[in-house]
């Protein structure tokens, strides 16, 4: 065999992924590696960036109060929408799993609907539901008598969390039917015919096999949510800011770029410790589920 | 008295008629086989036993009790299905312990009979394996071990073998015949294995599309069939188109060059079947030229063409010389060893 036939086998891996590796190392790594070195650049009102290095930026987001308080509501916003996609997706999932055929594809869509939907008409509806006085849901439950004034739900966050938990509903629902496919069939009945009631087979049976799919469709879940930007953007506004939302505005409105670049470097390695943490942790405990 | 009945039980979906006109009677303490080909209705009649399903028609009793009126999870049967069904997020014990815990067992006795019901199927020291680290074998036997441990009334098994290699296969078929016969739970095994069926079973229940075509011990199925679909089903078989001649005296039964008297009742166009290791090389009888001579060991199988159209042949290994390929040869059974029905039938 000829040297020459050899390296080109060798070298035919690198030739054929070439094209994918330069377009990832152009569009995803330079430009990363570019936003972790601005986050150590100065900038001035009136001088612009001044490509030195110097931890003024991170040093700011240390200490200024305001940075740990908005980071805190990032991932207070993150953890309630992945807690509530949890505890309705996961249910929603089950019983979707059990429905005869025509029904089941229907609701599927039905579940899938948000996210063929625009986000912006979709937190939109949401503010035309619940939007201060002239919110549709707000204004029949006053007439009703129902409540005295409307139901905060713009700028807060607990607007946040319910817009945001519709829209990552279908990414936990998915993730859990996954785990409901993998069951046996004959399980449930298994259980029934040693005397199980179905509340032991949910909670004895059911429950700790889909559990692997409810963390996957969590950790889906959260780092979508902590990095999400434009549900925040309409309903929490300028007033209500997340870290993404605040990198946006250090970027486009103060002109700032190097604090918005560490404010989203610091969102970015936070989410990737979280996501590979708990990712870690679940397949050593769920390891005999998973095989 | 019937231990456990099922009578005139029919099962629809929609408008498929599943299971039609079923009923048996099963006694104390007996092993019995649902034989069928694969969607004749073996599972949906086991699952109604269950309590999984509901019959459309007819009831089923255990003890002369109603048992569709029971709730499934109230009915104390042990199931092993075809799949297993085993938990996987529980150990071996665990598994066998749930009925036990569902139970209220006490914990001190609970594991008692745990160890007690793995031992039983060969599985001390398993305890703590999770299922998807043991083999098809083992799973099998905690299955077994998971529907005995609640000492059910009776045993439900859904082709619980046929998951298996052969080897092993044969092996389990032994070990459930002497497990069964010790604690003499009765037991219903549903299969599509013919040998599986005979070899455990006290009686067989052959299925045909929903129905049953016949209900006897396996050595009556295998000599007297009921029907073309049982001599078929059990192992091979020769059928033969003959007629019964009744105009001459006494009356004959004729097939090609091979007769005999006549059997009472029957007249005109009748098929007789014989199991080809009934049939021998003789000086009278149908002739034949042999196709093809296969060497198994201990039997020869020979594939004929006769007067009658094919036929197969199978002889004992016993040393003595056998006829060759193209040999000219006549074929001839004694007529207790074979069955005779109405042509049709
Ligand atoms: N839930 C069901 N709905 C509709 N048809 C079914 C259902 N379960 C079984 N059947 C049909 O009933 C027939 C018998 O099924 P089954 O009892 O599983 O057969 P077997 O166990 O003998 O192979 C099959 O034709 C099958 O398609
Ligand atoms: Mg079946």
């Amino acid at each position: 065999m000829s040297t020459a036939a050899e390296e080109r086998s060798a070298r035919a891996p690198w030739a054929l992924t070439a094209p994918a590796l330069m377009l990832f190392v152009g569009v995803l790594l330079i430009p990363l590696a570019m936003t972790v070195m601005l986050s150590f650049h100065d900038w001035g009102q009136y001088k612009g960036i001044e490509p030195v290095f110097i931890l003024k930026n991170w040093r700011e987001i240390a200490t200024d109060s305001y940075y740990a308080e908005m980071f805190g509501r990032t991932f207070r916003i993150a953890i309630l929408t992945t807690l509530l996609t949890a505890v309705l997706g996961a249910p929603e999932a089950y019983i979707l799993n059990r429905m005869s055929g025509r029904w089941k594809s229907f609701f599927l869509l039905v579940i899938l609907g948000p996210l063929l939907i625009s986000v912006v008409a979709r937190t939109l509806g949401w503010a035309l539901l619940f939007g201060g006085n002239n919110g549709l849901v707000n204004k029949l439950m006053m007439s009703a008598g129902l409540i005295r004034s409307p139901i905060p739900f713009m700028f807060t966050e607990t607007g946040m969390v319910v817009a945001l938990a519709h829209v990552m509903m279908p990414f936990m629902v998915l993730s859990v039917w996954a785990a409901l496919q993998r069951l046996d069939p004959q399980i449930e009945n298994a259980a029934l015919s040693l005397g199980a009631s179905p509340v032991t087979i949910i909670r004895r049976i059911i429950m700790p096999q889909i559990m692997p799919g409810v963390l996957s469709g969590a950790i889906i879940v959260f780092s979508l949510s902590a990095s999400a930007f434009a549900t925040p953007a309409i309903i929490g506004g300028r007033r209500l800011k997340v870290a993404a939302t605040l990198a946006y505005d250090e970027f486009l409105n103060t002109l700032d770029w190097p604090l918005g670049a560490a404010v989203a470097t610091l969102l970015l390695v936070a989410l990737v410790l979280i996501v590979v943490g708990s990712n870690a942790l679940i397949e050593r405990r769920y390891a005999e589920v998973f095989r | 008295m019937a231990y456990l009945e099922l009578d005139r039980v029919a099962k629809q979906f929609g408008a498929q008629t599943v299971v039609d006109d079923f009923s048996l009677a099963v006694g104390k303490g007996e092993f019995i086989s649902f034989l069928g080909p694969s969607g004749c209705g073996k599972t949906t009649t086991l699952q109604m036993i269950a309590g999984f399903l509901d019959p459309t028609r007819g009831v089923i009793r255990l003890e002369g009790k109603d048992l569709t009126a029971i709730h499934p999870a109230k009915r104390g049967l042990g199931i092993v299905f075809q799949s297993y069904a085993l938990f996987p997020h529980m150990t071996a014990a665990e598994n066998v312990a749930f009925g036990l815990e569902m139970r209220k067992v006490a914990r001190g006795e609970r594991a008692e009979r745990v160890r007690a019901a793995l031992a039983m199927v060969g599985l001390a020291g398993y305890e703590d394996r999770h299922p998807r680290r043991m083999s098809g074998g083992q799973q099998q036997r905690v299955a077994l071990a998971r529907a005995l441990v609640i000492k059910p009334s009776v045993l439900l098994l859904d082709e619980p073998l046929s998951n298996l290699d052969a080897k092993l296969r044969e092996e389990m078929q032994i070990e459930l015949r002497q497990i069964q016969r010790t604690i003499g739970t009765t037991t219903i095994l549903v299969t599509h294995d013919q040998n599986e069926a005979m070899s455990l079973s006290d009686r067989i229940v052959v299925m045909s599309q929903g129905r049953i075509e016949q209900i006897a011990t396996p050595q009556e199925t295998y000599e007297r069939p009921a029907s073309a679909f049982v001599s078929q089903f059990l192992g091979k078989t020769n059928d033969f188109a003959a007629t019964i001649d009744r105009t001459s005296a006494p009356a004959r039964l004729i097939a090609g060059s091979w007769s005999a008297p006549a059997p009472a009742g029957l007249s005109g166009p009748v098929t007789v079947s014989i199991r080809p290791e009934r049939i021998g090389f003789g000086d009278a009888g149908l002739t034949a030229k042999i196709v093809t001579r296969i060497f198994q060991g201990n039997h020869w199988l020979f594939q004929c063409e006769s007067e009658c159209g094919p036929a197969i042949v199978i002889r004992q290994n016993d040393g003595q010389s056998q006829p060759v390929e193209g040999e000219a040869v006549r074929l001839a059974w004694r007529p207790e060893d074979m069955s005779v029905r109405g042509a049709s039938a």
